[in-house]
């Protein structure tokens, strides 16, 4: 037996030593079987994301293809800085912007950006969750999270209805080791009285704009 | 159909108005009741104690005597909850497999005495008379460990006269726990306050239960308050028929039921 | 008030004391209050709520009895993606390990993402001790830390106080650690809330170093799950250059799959919510993105003595909701001080007896600080049997006491069982009763009673004895 206290190794064979002494006699459980539901059956998706999206106090609108840009327009009217990821469509951009890109800002320097302009990989209609992959178009995490003003372009076709079927669309993601942020209204805190206060560290105002066709 | 009591010690030996209403009841819907004289104690007490290895011989006596029957009705949500939930485990943790496999066979027979109305004879009207304003307090117990859900309601619905009112708060626990009532007194008589002030709100006359040890946590905290509520058990306001014998229950009377 | 748990008295002294804070209890009884109904209108809101429960549990027993393999199978996937991985045996091994890699980057600071793993381990004591400032940078353990207080909650450690306790709080102590909070500031919850945004603003543009706990790690991928509400675990997981992750070993889930339960039942559980505002997965390193110098500190530190027993694991199935805590009406009188331990409420009443032992007055009293209500396993995402574990443990204290002179409750337990024993004997018992009954037979209740009696009498009146006992009655009518 290696002393567990003379090094991270001995440490390790320490704590699997004793996992396997406890469980030496422990009758195994089997995996779980997964009678809950998978694609909850709602009869409107886009609809129902909207609702919930919009319970969070976060911004909806529901547009075209076409109608993105003016969208984003007014999401970011009267942000004097917007930056923008790599890879995200020009066309839903209004034309003519002037954009910050994300070349090595640092966070600091991002502190100074008023709003963040960014794609969506997943959106979850039961819980009014979106999931960013952080792929082209969304950016490194920090982009979509020190700015005050998050404006997030969702694709009705990646809607899913329910968490389950999300994490069937985002095991890809995850095992490319893309990290994974799911964002469900703006940032918020129940710690004074429980009572919900949006706006603590991440940004304060989420727009979301669904992209409908 | 013949039905085993089980009247509980406590009930035996504190409230045996209790059991001697169960047998009224039962008689009356035409049941023959036996009360085995071998019969104690389920252990509870000593169980949740952390006292098992005392116990272990009260699951063996409850295996003995109540073995030969084909159902067991007890007045009391805690002690069918004891034999139900935690006789095999002590039995199994005190080294007795043999034993655990008995109390668990048995465990299905034993019924709280709503159950055993509700379910097991499928009446809810038990021919009952109470003209009083009553609420009902859902003791721990049967809500939460025998699942008995609202078949004391059913019961309580069908009394002729009975003005039964909501108890707000209803599902939270009294604070009694047994032994926790003496080993966590400030706690248990802080949370019991609570639950004597919800039944104040009520305007109830009696507060009902299906466990007479809750009854005599919250009653007592009643009585010092001097509230003018009394406590009742279930099988007692089941078992009342006659209208005069109701009110001779002195509305208002401080302390507990009849003797 | 000292900012550890060491040397706390037992349940009943340090419950009493509290139950006399009238403030807190106004304070428990509102929060409590609150996010109780907010659970139970979220919960009901899904239909397959229950099959949800089992799969939890079901995902937890799984791991649990097979820990050592997936432990094996998380640290490789952690190697692969460019994580350091680290083990631990008890809490003064985390915090060596912790405190020389905050060294090795040269940093005087760290920012801290809310975390239970390193509040039990008592990591910002052994920070400081090295000359470390650790900011804690959620809401909550920002007001305990400035409020030089306990955590009492969970998920809410600052639940004990209410909004005009937190302004003076924030207005009396910002300042001598950083950016002061505003001189107009009120105790508007949306205000207090933009103090701690400025305030923390500048800590977190700076730090180069985070430490984090995990909700979930999972085995198959090395992805580590921080789930949270204000964007804090965001700042820390994403800004700085080295990030620490201490994380308990019971902490592991197989695939990621096993999200698909958990993120369901853990943000409905906890806050109330459909979903919490924000949950960040990362795997090792992400080049380009968030920090590029990646540690994870596996933490067994007792929960391996909780591991052999089929009920005592139970208690590792926990994924910290804190539902237990809001349900529980014991919790709401008293409040999560008195249990002595960061992890308070129903599930610290079992866990700490688990993974501490029993030794210390408070751990031997935690067992018996229940009622045995039952509403924490009715709460309990993972179906946890809290109550029977408290039983269990119970039998444990007792049992462990046993040999020596017997105590005064022992003694009454044992004659109870032998009186008991035997239906004559109960009998002869029931005779004294029935004298008693006699005697007090204008009575119909007792008041003030001496000797062990008194904890019932000093607040209820007590029953009289009836005359004559169901058994004599049974007897005479129909025997
Ligand atoms: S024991 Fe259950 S209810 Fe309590 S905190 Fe843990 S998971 Fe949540």
């Amino acid at each position: 037996m290696s002393d567990a206290t003379s090094g991270p190794t001995s440490a390790r064979e320490a704590v699997l030593a004793r996992v396997r002494a406890a469980l030496a006699e422990a009758t195994p459980a089997d995996p779980p079987a997964r009678a809950y539901g998978h694609g909850a059956a709602v009869a409107d998706v886009p609809a129902l994301f909207a609702e919930r999206v919009a319970d969070y106090r976060a911004t909806v609108v529901r547009v075209a293809p076409s109608g993105v840009a003016v969208a984003v327009a007014e999401a970011i009217e009267g942000a004097d800085s917007v930056v923008v990821p790599d890879g995200l469509p020009e066309e839903w951009l209004p034309a003519g912007l002037q954009v910050v890109h994300d070349e090595s800002l640092d966070a600091t320097a991002l502190d100074r950006v008023a709003a963040v302009v960014t794609g969506s990989t997943v959106g979850i209609a039961v819980t009014g969750t979106i999931v960013l992959d952080h792929g082209p178009g969304q950016g490194r995490r920090a982009l979509s999270l020190v700015p005050d003003l998050h404006v997030c372009v969702v694709r009705e076709a990646d809607l899913v209805a329910d968490v389950p079927e999300a994490v069937s669309r985002l095991v890809g993601s995850v095992t490319a080791g893309r990290p994974l942020t799911w964002i469900s209204g703006p940032s918020a805190t129940s710690d004074i009285e429980l009572e919900r206060v949006e706006g603590v560290h991440g940004p304060r105002t989420l727009h979301v704009v669904l992209v409908g066709g | 159909m013949r039905v085993a009591l089980f009247a509980t010690c406590f009930n035996d030996t504190m409230w045996p108005e209790t059991p001697r209403a169960v047998v009224t009841i039962l008689e009356r819907l035409g049941c023959t009741v036996e009360f085995p004289l071998e019969q104690t104690c389920c252990g509870q007490m000593l169980t949740n104690t952390g006292y098992a290895r005392e116990a272990v011989g009260l699951v063996e006596r409850f295996a003995d005597v109540f073995e030969p029957y084909d159902a067991v009705v007890a007045p009391s949500g805690s002690c069918v909850g004891s034999v139900r939930h935690q006789h095999a485990g002590v039995a199994r943790d005190c080294g007795r497999p043999d034993l655990a496999l008995r109390a668990s066979a048995g465990a299905g027979k034993v019924h709280e005495l709503s159950e055993f109305l509700v379910d097991v004879l499928g009446v809810t009207d038990v021919g009952a008379a109470f003209p009083h304003r009553v609420t009902y307090h859902p003791t721990c117990h049967s809500l939460r460990m025998l699942r008995v859900g609202d078949k004391p309601l059913q019961l309580l619905r069908a009394v002729r006269g009975i003005d039964l009112v909501e108890l707000p708060g209803a599902e939270e626990c009294c604070g009694f726990g047994g032994t926790f009532a003496l080993k966590n007194a400030d706690t248990s008589v802080a949370m019991g306050s609570d639950k004597a002030a919800h039944v104040r709100a009520t305007g109830a006359e009696v507060l009902v239960a299906g466990d007479n040890s809750c009854l005599a946590h919250v009653g007592g905290l009643l009585d010092r308050q001097r509230a003018g509520v009394r406590v009742m058990h279930l099988a007692e306001v089941l078992a009342s028929t006659e209208v005069d014998r109701a009110q001779s229950h002195e509305p208002g009377a401080t302390g507990r039921g009849q003797r | 008030m000292s900012a550890t748990f060491v040397g706390m008295p037992a349940f009943p002294t340090a419950a009493r004391e509290a139950l006399g804070n009238a403030q807190q209890r106004r304070n428990l009884r509102h929060a409590t209050h609150t996010i109780r109904d907010k659970r139970a209108r979220v919960v009901a809101e899904v239909d397959d709520w229950e099959e949800l429960r089992v799969a939890g549990a079901a995902i937890k027993d799984h791991v649990l009895t097979h820990l050592d393999t997936y432990l094996e199978q998380l640290e490789e996937s952690l190697t692969r993606a460019g994580a350091t991985v680290h083990w631990a045996s008890d809490a003064a091994e985390a915090n060596r390990i912790v405190v020389d890699l905050v060294r090795a980057t040269g940093s005087q600071e760290v920012v801290k993402v809310k975390s239970m793993a390193t509040q039990e381990i008592e990591l910002n004591e052994a920070l400081e001790a090295a000359g470390i400032d650790a900011w804690e940078t959620d809401l909550a353990e920002l007001i305990v830390q400035l409020g030089h207080d306990r955590p009492s909650h969970i998920l809410v450690p600052a639940i004990h106080r209410n909004r005009a306790e937190i302004r003076e709080i924030f207005l009396r102590e910002m300042g001598a650690v950083g950016e002061p909070a505003p001189a107009g500031l009120t105790s508007e919850p949306r205000e207090l809330a933009e103090a701690a945004r400025t305030h923390l603003r500048e800590k977190f543009l700076r730090a180069k170093v985070a430490i984090s706990g995990a909700n979930f790690a999972v085995a198959e991928t090395g992805t580590l799950v921080v789930v949270e509400s204000e964007g804090n675990g965001r700042m820390c997981l994403t800004l700085p250059e080295t990030l620490i992750s201490v994380v308990g070993i019971e902490k592991v889930l197989p695939t990621v799959a096993d999200l698909e339960v958990m993120l369901q039942l853990l943000p409905r559980s906890s806050t109330g919510e459909r979903m919490n505002p924000y949950t960040s997965m990362w795997t090792g390193v992400t080049p380009g993105d968030g920090p590029q110098d990646v540690h994870v500190v596996l933490l067994d530190n007792g929960r391996t003595s909780a591991l052999a027993d089929d009920l005592d694991r139970q208690a590792l199935r926990c994924i910290r909701c804190s539902a237990c805590l809001n349900v529980c009406p014991v919790y709401e009188r008293v409040g999560g001080h008195a249990y002595g331990s960061v992890y308070p409420g129903p599930i610290g009443a079992v866990l700490n007896p688990l993974i501490r032992g029993t030794s210390s007055a408070v751990d031997k009293s935690l067992p018996y600080a229940s009622s045995l209500c039952g509403a924490c396993f009715d709460a309990c995402p993972v179906r946890i049997q809290i109550p029977d574990l408290l039983v269990r443990l119970r039998t444990r204290v007792v049992d462990e006491k046993r040999g020596g002179l017997p105590s005064g409750e022992e003694i009454a337990m044992k004659g109870m069982a032998w009186v008991l024993g035997d239906a004559d004997r109960l009998e002869r018992a029931q005779k004294g009763s029935e004298l008693g009954g006699r005697l007090l037979r204008r009575r119909t209740s007792l008041g003030r009673l001496p000797g062990p009696l008194s904890a019932w009498t000093d607040a209820r009146d007590a029953p009289t004895p009836p005359e004559e006992t169901f058994r004599t009655w049974w007897k005479r009518e129909r025997g």
